[in-house]
Protein backbone atom coordinates (compact mmCIF):
# COMPACT_ATOMS: atom_id res chain seq x y z
CA UNK A 1 0.00 0.00 0.00
CA UNK A 2 2.91 2.27 0.65
CA UNK A 3 3.16 3.24 -3.00
CA UNK A 4 4.47 6.74 -2.43
CA UNK A 5 6.80 5.67 0.36
CA UNK A 6 9.81 6.38 -1.81
CA UNK A 7 8.72 9.96 -2.37
CA UNK A 8 10.17 12.07 0.40
CA UNK A 9 10.29 15.83 0.25
CA UNK A 10 13.65 17.13 1.50
CA UNK A 11 13.63 19.36 4.60
CA UNK A 12 13.21 23.01 3.73
CA UNK A 13 16.69 23.91 5.01
CA UNK A 14 18.24 21.61 2.42
CA UNK A 15 16.66 23.38 -0.52
CA UNK A 16 17.14 27.04 0.38
CA UNK A 17 20.29 27.14 2.53
CA UNK A 18 23.65 26.77 0.86
CA UNK A 19 27.04 26.11 2.43
CA UNK A 20 29.56 28.92 2.25
CA UNK A 21 32.35 28.66 -0.32
CA UNK A 22 34.54 31.37 1.17
CA UNK A 23 34.86 32.96 4.62
CA UNK A 24 32.96 30.11 6.34
CA UNK A 25 33.52 31.53 9.81
CA UNK A 26 32.10 34.95 9.12
CA UNK A 27 28.41 35.61 9.73
CA UNK A 28 28.12 38.58 7.40
CA UNK A 29 30.70 37.94 4.68
CA UNK A 30 30.18 34.22 4.06
CA UNK A 31 30.19 33.83 0.28
CA UNK A 32 27.77 31.14 -0.87
CA UNK A 33 25.71 30.46 -3.98
CA UNK A 34 23.23 33.25 -3.20
CA UNK A 35 26.01 35.80 -2.85
CA UNK A 36 27.54 34.51 -6.07
CA UNK A 37 24.23 35.01 -7.94
CA UNK A 38 23.93 38.53 -6.53
CA UNK A 39 27.50 39.15 -7.67
CA UNK A 40 26.56 37.95 -11.18
CA UNK A 41 23.55 40.27 -11.07
CA UNK A 42 26.01 43.08 -10.46
CA UNK A 43 28.66 42.09 -13.01
CA UNK A 44 26.61 40.95 -16.02
CA UNK A 45 24.58 44.17 -16.49
CA UNK A 46 27.75 46.23 -15.96
CA UNK A 47 29.57 44.20 -18.62
CA UNK A 48 26.66 44.44 -21.07
CA UNK A 49 26.34 48.19 -20.67
CA UNK A 50 30.09 48.88 -20.73
CA UNK A 51 30.47 46.80 -23.89
CA UNK A 52 27.39 48.47 -25.32
CA UNK A 53 28.77 51.94 -24.63
CA UNK A 54 31.89 51.26 -26.72
CA UNK A 55 30.19 51.24 -30.11
CA UNK A 56 29.86 54.36 -32.17
CA UNK A 57 27.87 55.35 -35.21
CA UNK A 58 24.16 55.68 -35.77
CA UNK A 59 23.29 52.04 -36.26
CA UNK A 60 23.50 50.00 -33.02
CA UNK A 61 25.14 46.58 -33.29
CA UNK A 62 25.97 43.72 -30.96
CA UNK A 63 25.93 44.60 -27.27
CA UNK A 64 24.70 48.07 -28.08
CA UNK A 65 21.48 46.62 -29.51
CA UNK A 66 20.97 44.63 -26.32
CA UNK A 67 21.61 47.51 -23.96
CA UNK A 68 19.53 49.96 -25.98
CA UNK A 69 16.73 47.41 -26.15
CA UNK A 70 16.76 46.97 -22.37
CA UNK A 71 16.78 50.70 -21.69
CA UNK A 72 14.00 51.31 -24.21
CA UNK A 73 11.90 48.52 -22.73
CA UNK A 74 12.28 49.83 -19.18
CA UNK A 75 11.60 53.39 -20.32
CA UNK A 76 8.54 52.60 -22.45
CA UNK A 77 6.94 49.81 -20.43
CA UNK A 78 7.90 50.66 -16.84
CA UNK A 79 9.02 54.26 -16.33
CA UNK A 80 6.48 55.89 -18.65
CA UNK A 81 3.32 54.37 -17.13
CA UNK A 82 4.79 54.42 -13.60
CA UNK A 83 6.39 57.85 -13.30
CA UNK A 84 5.44 59.68 -16.48
CA UNK A 85 6.70 63.22 -16.87
CA UNK A 86 10.19 63.82 -15.39
CA UNK A 87 11.23 60.16 -15.29
CA UNK A 88 14.76 60.45 -16.70
CA UNK A 89 16.71 60.77 -13.38
CA UNK A 90 15.17 57.53 -12.08
CA UNK A 91 15.75 55.42 -15.21
CA UNK A 92 19.20 54.09 -14.09
CA UNK A 93 17.75 52.88 -10.79
CA UNK A 94 14.87 51.13 -12.55
CA UNK A 95 17.12 49.48 -15.13
CA UNK A 96 19.42 48.24 -12.35
CA UNK A 97 16.46 46.91 -10.36
CA UNK A 98 15.07 45.12 -13.39
CA UNK A 99 18.31 43.41 -14.43
CA UNK A 100 19.45 42.56 -10.90
CA UNK A 101 16.10 40.99 -10.03
CA UNK A 102 15.79 39.22 -13.36
CA UNK A 103 19.22 37.61 -13.00
CA UNK A 104 18.40 36.67 -9.41
CA UNK A 105 15.17 35.03 -10.61
CA UNK A 106 16.26 33.31 -13.80
CA UNK A 107 18.92 31.23 -11.99
CA UNK A 108 15.92 29.26 -10.74
CA UNK A 109 15.83 27.34 -14.04
CA UNK A 110 19.50 27.50 -15.07
CA UNK A 111 21.26 24.16 -14.49
CA UNK A 112 23.94 24.10 -11.75
CA UNK A 113 22.35 27.11 -10.08
CA UNK A 114 18.77 25.84 -9.72
CA UNK A 115 18.12 28.39 -7.02
CA UNK A 116 16.50 31.82 -7.29
CA UNK A 117 18.58 34.23 -5.24
CA UNK A 118 15.38 36.13 -4.45
CA UNK A 119 13.94 33.12 -2.63
CA UNK A 120 15.91 34.34 0.39
CA UNK A 121 14.25 37.29 2.07
CA UNK A 122 17.44 39.34 2.46
CA UNK A 123 17.77 40.30 -1.22
CA UNK A 124 14.21 41.48 -1.88
CA UNK A 125 14.10 43.22 1.51
CA UNK A 126 17.19 45.29 0.76
CA UNK A 127 15.85 46.19 -2.70
CA UNK A 128 12.47 47.13 -1.24
CA UNK A 129 14.14 49.29 1.40
CA UNK A 130 16.14 51.04 -1.32
CA UNK A 131 12.90 51.76 -3.20
CA UNK A 132 11.28 52.91 0.07
CA UNK A 133 14.09 55.31 0.91
CA UNK A 134 14.10 56.47 -2.69
CA UNK A 135 10.42 57.40 -2.91
CA UNK A 136 10.39 59.13 0.46
CA UNK A 137 13.47 61.19 -0.40
CA UNK A 138 12.04 62.03 -3.84
CA UNK A 139 8.80 63.14 -2.22
CA UNK A 140 10.56 65.31 0.33
CA UNK A 141 12.93 66.77 -2.22
CA UNK A 142 10.24 67.74 -4.72
CA UNK A 143 7.46 68.77 -2.36
CA UNK A 144 9.32 69.72 0.81
CA UNK A 145 7.99 68.58 4.19
CA UNK A 146 4.53 69.19 2.73
CA UNK A 147 4.90 65.74 1.15
CA UNK A 148 4.04 64.08 4.47
CA UNK A 149 1.06 66.36 4.89
CA UNK A 150 -0.07 65.51 1.36
CA UNK A 151 0.18 61.78 2.02
CA UNK A 152 -1.16 61.67 5.57
CA UNK A 153 -3.92 64.24 5.07
CA UNK A 154 -5.12 63.72 1.49
CA UNK A 155 -7.04 66.77 0.25
CA UNK A 156 -10.75 66.52 -0.37
CA UNK A 157 -11.50 64.30 2.62
CA UNK A 158 -13.98 65.52 5.26
CA UNK A 159 -12.20 66.69 8.43
CA UNK A 160 -13.73 64.06 10.72
CA UNK A 161 -12.57 61.23 8.49
CA UNK A 162 -8.91 62.15 9.05
CA UNK A 163 -9.19 60.25 12.34
CA UNK A 164 -9.60 57.12 10.24
CA UNK A 165 -7.69 57.99 7.07
CA UNK A 166 -4.42 59.26 8.56
CA UNK A 167 -3.47 56.11 10.54
CA UNK A 168 -4.41 53.93 7.57
CA UNK A 169 -2.36 56.02 5.16
CA UNK A 170 0.58 56.08 7.56
CA UNK A 171 0.54 52.31 7.98
CA UNK A 172 0.01 51.48 4.33
CA UNK A 173 2.46 53.98 2.86
CA UNK A 174 5.33 54.06 5.29
CA UNK A 175 5.25 50.75 7.17
CA UNK A 176 3.52 48.03 5.15
CA UNK A 177 4.63 49.13 1.68
CA UNK A 178 8.28 47.97 1.78
CA UNK A 179 7.21 44.77 3.48
CA UNK A 180 4.58 43.85 0.89
CA UNK A 181 6.88 44.99 -1.91
CA UNK A 182 9.57 42.56 -0.73
CA UNK A 183 7.25 39.69 0.19
CA UNK A 184 5.62 39.77 -3.25
CA UNK A 185 8.92 38.93 -4.95
CA UNK A 186 10.23 36.63 -2.23
CA UNK A 187 7.11 34.48 -1.89
CA UNK A 188 6.65 34.14 -5.66
CA UNK A 189 10.19 32.90 -6.14
CA UNK A 190 10.09 30.60 -3.11
CA UNK A 191 6.78 29.12 -4.27
CA UNK A 192 8.18 28.53 -7.76
CA UNK A 193 11.32 26.94 -6.31
CA UNK A 194 9.31 24.58 -4.11
CA UNK A 195 7.03 23.73 -7.03
CA UNK A 196 9.97 22.74 -9.21
CA UNK A 197 11.52 20.73 -6.35
CA UNK A 198 8.26 18.88 -5.81
CA UNK A 199 8.11 17.80 -9.44
CA UNK A 200 11.84 17.06 -9.48
CA UNK A 201 11.52 14.85 -6.39
CA UNK A 202 8.59 13.01 -7.95
CA UNK A 203 10.56 12.43 -11.15
CA UNK A 204 13.67 11.13 -9.36
CA UNK A 205 11.87 8.96 -6.83
CA UNK A 206 9.84 7.05 -9.36
CA UNK A 207 12.84 5.91 -11.40
CA UNK A 208 13.56 3.21 -8.85
CA UNK A 209 10.10 1.80 -8.14
CA UNK A 210 8.86 -0.26 -11.05
CA UNK A 211 5.13 0.27 -10.78
CA UNK A 212 5.60 3.99 -10.27
CA UNK A 213 7.17 4.53 -13.67
CA UNK A 214 3.62 5.12 -14.89
CA UNK A 215 3.51 8.29 -12.78
CA UNK A 216 6.50 9.50 -14.76
CA UNK A 217 4.17 9.97 -17.72
CA UNK A 218 2.52 12.72 -15.73
CA UNK A 219 5.36 14.17 -13.71
CA UNK A 220 8.06 14.64 -16.32
CA UNK A 221 5.96 16.74 -18.74
CA UNK A 222 4.77 18.57 -15.63
CA UNK A 223 8.35 19.38 -14.69
CA UNK A 224 9.12 20.62 -18.21
CA UNK A 225 5.94 22.71 -18.35
CA UNK A 226 6.52 24.28 -14.93
CA UNK A 227 10.12 25.07 -15.85
CA UNK A 228 8.82 27.02 -18.84
CA UNK A 229 6.20 28.63 -16.60
CA UNK A 230 8.90 29.71 -14.13
CA UNK A 231 10.84 31.44 -16.92
CA UNK A 232 7.75 33.59 -17.46
CA UNK A 233 7.31 34.13 -13.73
CA UNK A 234 10.92 35.33 -13.41
CA UNK A 235 10.35 37.95 -16.10
CA UNK A 236 6.97 39.06 -14.77
CA UNK A 237 8.17 39.33 -11.17
CA UNK A 238 11.17 41.45 -12.19
CA UNK A 239 8.76 43.58 -14.23
CA UNK A 240 6.23 43.89 -11.40
CA UNK A 241 8.82 44.77 -8.75
CA UNK A 242 10.31 47.45 -10.99
CA UNK A 243 6.98 48.94 -12.06
CA UNK A 244 5.85 49.10 -8.44
CA UNK A 245 9.04 50.94 -7.54
CA UNK A 246 8.31 53.28 -10.47
CA UNK A 247 4.71 53.81 -9.34
CA UNK A 248 5.84 54.60 -5.78
CA UNK A 249 8.43 57.10 -7.07
CA UNK A 250 5.85 58.58 -9.46
CA UNK A 251 3.36 58.95 -6.62
CA UNK A 252 5.95 60.82 -4.57
CA UNK A 253 6.95 62.97 -7.54
CA UNK A 254 3.44 64.02 -8.55
CA UNK A 255 1.34 63.57 -5.39
CA UNK A 256 -1.63 65.38 -6.92
CA UNK A 257 -2.71 62.29 -8.89
CA UNK B 1 -12.20 1.18 20.28
CA UNK B 2 -9.01 -0.52 21.29
CA UNK B 3 -7.45 0.48 17.97
CA UNK B 4 -8.22 4.12 18.65
CA UNK B 5 -6.75 3.87 22.13
CA UNK B 6 -3.63 2.29 20.67
CA UNK B 7 -3.32 5.14 18.17
CA UNK B 8 -3.84 7.73 20.89
CA UNK B 9 -1.04 6.15 22.88
CA UNK B 10 1.33 6.12 19.95
CA UNK B 11 0.83 9.77 19.15
CA UNK B 12 3.21 11.84 21.19
CA UNK B 13 3.04 15.51 22.01
CA UNK B 14 5.56 16.45 19.34
CA UNK B 15 3.60 14.54 16.69
CA UNK B 16 0.44 16.28 17.76
CA UNK B 17 2.14 19.62 17.43
CA UNK B 18 3.34 18.72 13.93
CA UNK B 19 -0.13 17.57 12.92
CA UNK B 20 -1.67 20.78 14.19
CA UNK B 21 1.00 22.89 12.47
CA UNK B 22 0.43 21.09 9.17
CA UNK B 23 -3.35 21.38 9.48
CA UNK B 24 -3.16 25.04 10.41
CA UNK B 25 -0.70 25.74 7.60
CA UNK B 26 -2.91 24.07 5.00
CA UNK B 27 -5.96 25.91 6.31
CA UNK B 28 -4.14 29.26 6.32
CA UNK B 29 -3.02 28.97 2.75
CA UNK B 30 -6.35 27.58 1.53
CA UNK B 31 -8.29 30.44 3.08
CA UNK B 32 -5.79 33.04 1.90
CA UNK B 33 -6.12 31.83 -1.68
CA UNK B 34 -9.90 32.28 -1.97
CA UNK B 35 -10.12 36.04 -2.16
CA UNK B 36 -7.15 36.69 -4.46
CA UNK B 37 -8.33 33.86 -6.72
CA UNK B 38 -11.67 35.54 -7.23
CA UNK B 39 -10.01 38.94 -7.49
CA UNK B 40 -7.44 37.97 -10.12
CA UNK B 41 -10.04 36.12 -12.16
CA UNK B 42 -12.32 39.14 -12.21
CA UNK B 43 -9.44 41.54 -12.89
CA UNK B 44 -8.02 39.60 -15.84
CA UNK B 45 -11.50 39.00 -17.23
CA UNK B 46 -12.19 42.72 -17.22
CA UNK B 47 -8.78 43.42 -18.75
CA UNK B 48 -9.45 40.95 -21.57
CA UNK B 49 -12.80 42.62 -22.17
CA UNK B 50 -11.15 46.03 -22.27
CA UNK B 51 -8.52 44.80 -24.73
CA UNK B 52 -11.17 43.18 -26.93
CA UNK B 53 -13.22 46.36 -27.01
CA UNK B 54 -10.27 48.65 -27.60
CA UNK B 55 -7.34 46.74 -29.09
CA UNK B 56 -5.34 49.94 -29.61
CA UNK B 57 -5.09 50.48 -25.83
CA UNK B 58 -3.96 46.90 -25.18
CA UNK B 59 -0.46 47.92 -24.05
CA UNK B 60 -1.70 50.32 -21.43
CA UNK B 61 -4.35 47.90 -20.19
CA UNK B 62 -1.75 45.17 -19.91
CA UNK B 63 0.58 47.27 -17.75
CA UNK B 64 -2.26 48.30 -15.48
CA UNK B 65 -3.42 44.68 -15.34
CA UNK B 66 -0.02 43.49 -14.12
CA UNK B 67 -0.04 46.22 -11.49
CA UNK B 68 -3.50 45.18 -10.32
CA UNK B 69 -2.50 41.52 -10.23
CA UNK B 70 0.55 42.42 -8.15
CA UNK B 71 -1.60 44.21 -5.60
CA UNK B 72 -4.28 41.52 -5.56
CA UNK B 73 -2.01 38.54 -5.17
CA UNK B 74 -0.10 40.11 -2.27
CA UNK B 75 -2.64 38.65 0.17
CA UNK B 76 -2.27 35.16 -1.27
CA UNK B 77 1.49 35.46 -1.02
CA UNK B 78 1.32 36.61 2.58
CA UNK B 79 -0.83 33.52 3.17
CA UNK B 80 1.92 31.46 1.59
CA UNK B 81 4.50 33.01 3.88
CA UNK B 82 2.29 32.22 6.88
CA UNK B 83 2.10 28.65 5.57
CA UNK B 84 5.90 28.42 5.45
CA UNK B 85 6.19 29.94 8.93
CA UNK B 86 3.63 27.57 10.45
CA UNK B 87 4.91 24.47 8.71
CA UNK B 88 8.66 24.82 8.85
CA UNK B 89 9.63 27.35 11.50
Amino acid sequence: MNLLGAVKFPPIENVIEWPAWLFEDSTYFAFNKIAFIHFLGLVIPMAVFLLGARGSGLVPRGFRTVSEGIVTFVDEQIAKPGIGHGREPYLPLLVSFFLFIFIGNITEVIPFFQMPANARMAGPLVLALVAWGMFISVGVRHNGPGYFKEVLFPPGVPKALYLLVTPIEFLSTFLVRPFSHAVRLFANMLAGHILLITFGVLCISVWSASALVLIQIGTFPGLVAFTAFEVGVSLIQAFVFTILAAVYIGGALHPAH
Amino acid sequence: MSVLAQIAQDIEAADLQNIEAAGGAGMAYGLAAIGPGIGIGYLVGQAVQAMARQPESAGQVQTTMFLGIAFTEALALIGFVVFILLKFV
